[in-house]
């Protein structure tokens, strides 16, 4: 088999992740694709400490961090004043989870991707606010404990769709990937590196203590969480054309909630929920794909 | 190049001949024309910069920081409830030491709405460590941009220009548009030492204790204290080369008056012929307009008012349960002072209510009837 990673480390040890953290892991991975001359910023998040305490940093490229509801805005920012210095090869990219992206950062990602700035947007999510402690976000799924959500009262609400909202703006590429499919994710970064316009990359990163769940099945949940469908993979170009980027034999829901403690609660009735919502969501996206083969087919032909 | 223009245009000149690079400005009342200008400005090509134009003013700070913090030479413009939805990031500008140089139109804070004058929404920031210029004519508006690059790039922290809603913004005066290159040679490019740089990588505003944070504040505090004389030098500079001269502080008939009124922007404008008029009555009276707010110049304050008999601070700005804050911070400036004089506070103009000639007369007549001051804040024409 061709190994296909960057073995280029850009990202050091001795960072302030907790054990099994998937989003030290999807940095790690999208460093080796973005590489060396590129630029991140980072608002309020779990990253803003894995990155480590004043004057070190984790990751060897520029970082600038921000408050936590500017990381789009401030990626704008830095794309213009390279851009006005003359460079316009590094790649500027925005690093947040999910709260500073669904929640209170998305009014300055809309506005970035509504103006398609040249930058790439990556969200990694872990499912909840990790770093303060695990209370719900609206990225939180549906029938999850979280801080403030307690097992009496879970999640009642879906999780927001981001995939969807970003593709309704219609920038060029918007992708979702996990940290279990390296290759897949790394590939994701490369090609948002070739497209100039807005990118939207939205991960899959495990959180063993938000997730209740053991550090040394991380990577196992995060390809469970792609296997029972919970967690498609699939891009969106110009907001309009899906592509699946694997379609697994759908795997029982159960393998996915049961190694995790924020779903321990719920009920046979309740997982059965979760699996109507979660088919009915895949037999969209799977519309949705089929929709958009002869535009992927035409732009095949093309470059044939 | 002699140009007749309103005070928001004084700012887009300035911003143009300070060969900004990247603007990132959000729409408000009354400061759309600053923006309007430049963005003309930037699609006929006489600036070259970008012009990103963000969805709200909390974006617009951001993104001048992240143009500032790559190294590019950066102007926004903003005012009232768009100042105040800075808030956070004007903070974290001056934390991350970015030579942002911002126009603020004063414009009186809601509810209820309003979009006249008064300084509540600036004198709000004055704890976010943004230099604060205090302008009172179209071509101080212009020169003072000029100036404000020329210090913030020198001590990294941001600046921010002030003047009045409609008084100044949407006046209209005689003003001299310095030459380009006269310009360039008084502000040259500005090579920012600690840009994000791919060559140098560098994490800035990460996660610090209290073994750090503490030295970080005390480094903005030393650097800001740095403008005073900056102010002072580049002002002189400014002088020799366009004949302007500016510095913290305009005196007025200063050097015999035992009555000195100390206030600030378009009410100092207005304060000149009232002392015109009572120095030909055979009063003593002079005027100091402070210019710069932040950093205050508390020493040279000291200098200009020990000794004198009385001092009048007139406010266009209140500070709720205190004071008008440039008669707070005055006082509190004189209170180590032996024999420091009484001091009187006068809060007038808040929402754009006229400040006209004989009102400030008023003032100055009834602090000569007083031996003391017996209260904090003397309201001017309140209907009651």
């Amino acid at each position: 088999m061709r190994y296909t990673i960057p073995e280029q480390e850009i990202m050091c040890a001795g960072h302030k992740a907790c054990q099994g953290c998937g989003a030290a892991n999807a940095m790690r991975f999208a460093l080796k694709a973005l590489g060396p001359k590129t630029m991140l910023t980072l608002p309020a998040c779990c990253w803003s400490v894995i990155d480590g305490p004043f004057p070190y940093s984790s990751v060897g490229v520029p970082l600038f961090h921000t408050a936590f509801e500017t990381a789009a805005a401030v990626a704008s920012g830095i794309r213009a004043g390279l851009d006005m210095r003359g460079d316009t090869e590094t790649n500027v990219v925005a690093w947040a989870g999910d709260g500073g992206t669904f929640d209170i950062g998305i009014q300055a990602l809309s506005g970035t991707v509504e103006r398609n700035d040249n930058v790439i947007y990556v969200c990694y999510d872990n499912e909840a606010y990790m770093n303060t402690g695990v209370q719900r976000s609206s990225a939180t799924p549906w029938g999850a404990v979280t801080s403030t959500t307690p097992p009496r009262h879970f999640k009642q609400e879906r999780k927001k769709d981001m995939m969807a909202i970003m593709a309704a703006h219609g920038i060029p590429y918007t992708a979702s990937a996990s940290v279990a499919y390296a290759e897949d994710l790394i590939r994701k970064v490369n090609k948002a590196k070739q497209i100039t316009g807005s990118k939207f990359l939205h991960i899959i990163a495990p959180c063993p203590p938000g997730w209740r769940s053991s550090p040394e099945i991380t990577i196992q949940l995060a390809r469970l969480v792609v296997q029972t469908h919970m967690f498609p993979l699939y891009e969106i170009y110009e907001g309009r054309y899906y592509k699946l980027s694997m379609d697994p034999k759908k795997k029982p829901i159960t393998e996915y909630l049961k190694p995790q403690g924020r779903f321990r609660h719920l009920t046979e009735e309740q997982v059965a929920e979760i699996d109507r919502q979660v088919d009915e969501r895949y037999a969209w996206l799977k519309e949705q794909a089929e929709r958009s083969k002869p535009w992927f087919e035409a732009k095949k032909e093309k470059k044939d | 190049m002699q140009k007749v223009m309103m005070g928001n245009h004084a700012l887009s000149w300035g911003a143009l001949l300070s060969r900004a690079e990247v603007i990132a400005a959000y729409p408000i009342t009354p400061q759309t024309e600053v923006v309007e200008l430049l963005s003309n400005m930037c699609a006929d090509g006489s600036l070259k910069a970008e012009f990103i134009k963000v969805e709200s003013e909390h974006s617009a700070m951001a993104a001048s920081m992240g143009a500032s913090a790559a190294g590019a030479r950066t102007f926004t413009a903003t005012s009232a409830q768009g100042l105040a939805l800075m808030h956070e990031v004007l903070h974290w500008a001056t934390g991350a030491r970015l030579p942002i140089v911002m126009g603020n139109i004063n414009r009186a804070m809601a509810p209820p709405w309003t979009i006249w004058t008064d300084q509540t929404d600036s004198i709000a920031q004055r704890d976010t460590g943004w230099i604060q210029i205090y302008t009172s004519s179209i071509q101080e508006i212009l020169d003072s941009v000029i100036q404000a690059y020329k210090i913030a790039e020198q001590i990294y922290l941001p600046a921010m220009v002030v003047l009045d809603s409609f008084v100044l913004s949407h006046t209209n005066e005689n003003c001299e548009v310095p030459d380009q290159d006269k310009v360039d040679a008084y502000l040259p490019r500005f090579e920012n030492a600690y840009r994000l740089n791919t060559d140098k990588p560098a994490a800035f505003g990460g996660l610090t204790g209290p073994d750090w944070y503490y030295e970080l504040r005390y480094k903005i505090e030393r650097d800001i204290q740095k403008a005073l004389p900056l102010f002072e030098e580049t002002g002189k500079e400014f002088g020799e080369m366009f004949g302007r001269y500016y510095g913290l502080v305009e005196t007025y008939k200063l050097d015999d008056a035992d009555i000195v009124l100390v206030t600030s922007a378009s009410i100092a404008s207005t304060a000149r012929p009232v002392i015109d008029q009572m120095r030909s009555e055979g009063h003593k009276v002079g005027l100091i307009r402070i210019r710069v707010f932040r950093p205050f110049p508390s020493e040279l304050l000291r200098k200009l008012l020990s000794g004198r008999k009385k001092v009048l601070v007139v406010d266009r700005n209140i500070s709720f349960g205190m004071s008008g804050a440039f008669y707070a911070e005055v006082k509190a400036a004189l209170y180590n002072v032996k024999g420091r004089p009484p001091m009187w506070g006068y809060i007038a103009g808040l929402g754009g209510r006229d400040v006209p000639v004989d009102v400030i007369k008023g003032m100055i007549e009834q602090t000569m009837k007083e031996d003391h001051p017996t209260q904090d804040i003397i309201w001017i024409g309140v209907k009651r």
